[in-house]
């Protein structure tokens, strides 16, 4: 075996660094300049919000498991009233699947034109980084515009949704997302074709479609390598009268994962004109429940940033037993860990950032 | 339309020990390690861990009812992702789940309160 000449150190990254907005911590191990194994840590700012489903009836637990993560909020509310619907055994009227659907994809909308801006800004492309949250403006308006708020939107309840959308809303919404996909089309040559993009990007963090699905990858992140999980394909809320096929890569990189998230804010916004050409005429916004739930559920949905578990056991009573949320970040470290070996010290910050890491909700 | 594939979620019951073994056979089935986690419910722990096949969206669930302080083998050897969920499970819980390929000792989280979802104890334990 031939010996190394590389100086091995252990280099602590995080939990505060510049380019994490939220903290982890990762124990690197380096041979020079290459990374050659690592260990994460989490558990910087658990919050035990699931414990609260002690203290807080299941009614109002929903205003609580919103607040696990800002950027996902509408569809942990959704999450968590499925899940407890899907206890009751009640089905929620058209109208409310429908606006359910196309909250979730204003929801995605914005987180990965989010993510798209802090990539740009993590490769050092400052004025991309305008323009796609320049555009991310326009959705968050239209969040507050239906919702009254632009993150925190407390729109769901168990049994249907609180608010309603009239037509104007609908065509004020129709119009601006032929805005943004025009403002997106913009940009997505200098996303696709900018060599200085590309040379970031390509052929780094590869994840190969096998590591992925043995170390349980979602999400996008796991599409970026070819596995076409999506968990929209099980038909949750309006999917079955929408028009989908889920959108992949097999580059693997990070560049593929830039590639799945741009279009899938082209795909969200197909989705949203389709729900809003075919919503229901029946303003019945929700099914009535009556008593306390019993019994346990899992509800899986496929968030911004993929597959989120939802689990609750009842008991009878006006409190839960438990409530779990497995994010798509708690199931993306481990694949995370893998991506990273290999590569070069000064790419970590764009391997980590790939994930769309949101600690926030890994912690609850 | 989009083609839907809703298949009904399957639970079973199994006993601590059997949790590798069953692990071990979904995996080879084509299914991926999708979480795992514990609840208290009257007093006692129950564990399930989930498996879900990706390619026909069916999610597979084992239910352990150990005893107290009944053993638990670890699967992070079979399924490494599991590595965060039994750490959290024995963290917060106080599961005994014995080997896990990275041990964090309970300091997941770095909170001051010990094993917060745990069963209260008997008077004498």
């Amino acid at each position: 075996m031939a010996e190394t000449t590389a100086k091995r150190s252990i280099v602590p990254y995080g939990p505060q660094h510049p380019v994490l907005p939220e903290p982890i911590h990762l124990d690197l191990v380096l041979e020079d300049e290459k990374i050659v194994d690592v260990l994460p840590n989490v558990g910087f700012i658990h919050r035990g919000l699931e414990k609260l489903v002690q203290k807080k009836d299941f009614n109002e637990m929903m205003y609580v498991i919103e607040r696990v993560c800002g950027i996902c909020s509408f569809v942990h509310g959704m999450g968590y009233c499925a899940t407890i619907e899907k206890v009751f055994d009640v089905e929620i009227p058209d109208r409310a699947k429908f606006l359910r659907t196309m909250w979730s994809e204003m929801s995605r909308i914005h987180s990965h034109m989010l993510w798209l801006g802090l990539l740009a800004d993590a490769f050092g492309f400052e004025s991309l980084f305008y323009q796609v949250w320049r555009s991310r403006e326009q959705i968050l308006n239209m969040v507050e515009l239906h919702t009254g708020s632009r993150l925190i939107s407390s729109v769901n309840k168990v049994g249907g949704v609180l608010k309603d959308v009239d037509d104007d809303k609908l065509k004020i919404l129709s119009k601006t997302i032929d805005q943004i996909e025009e403002d997106m089309l913009r940009v997505q040559k200098v996303f696709f074709e900018d060599y200085s993009v590309q040379s970031r990007l390509k052929g780094i963090g590869i994840l190969t479609p096998e590591q992925a699905h043995a170390l349980g990858a979602v999400g996008p992140f796991a599409r970026a390598s070819g596995i076409p999980l999506d968990l929209r394909m099980r038909g949750d809320n309006a999917m079955p009268y929408i028009d989908f096929e889920p959108i992949t890569s097999n580059d693997c990189d990070c560049y593929a994962r830039c590639y799945v998230r741009f279009m899938e804010v082209l795909q969200s916004i197909d989705i949203i004109r389709q729900c809003i050409a075919k919503m229901p005429a029946d303003h019945t916004l929700v099914t009535p429940v009556k008593g306390n739930p019993q019994g346990e559920a899992f509800v899986r949905l496929e968030q911004p940033r993929g597959e989120v578990v939802y689990y609750a056991k009842a008991n009878g009573t006006k409190f839960l037993d438990r409530f779990r949320v497995r994010t798509p970040t708690f199931a993306n470290l481990i694949p995370l860990c893998e991506t990273i070996k290999g590569e070069n010290f000064a790419d970590l910050g764009l391997l980590v950032l790939s994930i769309d890491p949101c600690i926030s909700c890994t912690e609850r | 339309m989009t083609e839907v594939f809703c298949p009904e979620n399957i639970l079973e019951e199994i006993k601590a020990d059997q949790i590798p073994e069953k692990a071990m056979a979904k995996i080879a089935e084509g299914y991926r390690f999708s979480q795992a986690c514990a609840a208290t419910v009257d007093n006692h722990l129950e564990l399930s861990y989930s498996f879900a096949h990706d390619e026909t969206y069916q999610f597979y669930t084992f239910r352990i009812l150990p005893e107290d302080g009944e053993e638990i083998p670890s699967i992070t050897r079979i399924c490494p992702p599991a590595t965060f969920y039994e750490n959290e499970m024995r963290e917060l819980f106080g599961a005994n789940i014995t080997l896990i390929a990275l041990d964090l000792q309970d300091k997941m989280y770095r909170i001051e309160e010990v094993q917060p979802f745990a069963p209260e104890k008997k008077e004498g334990e």
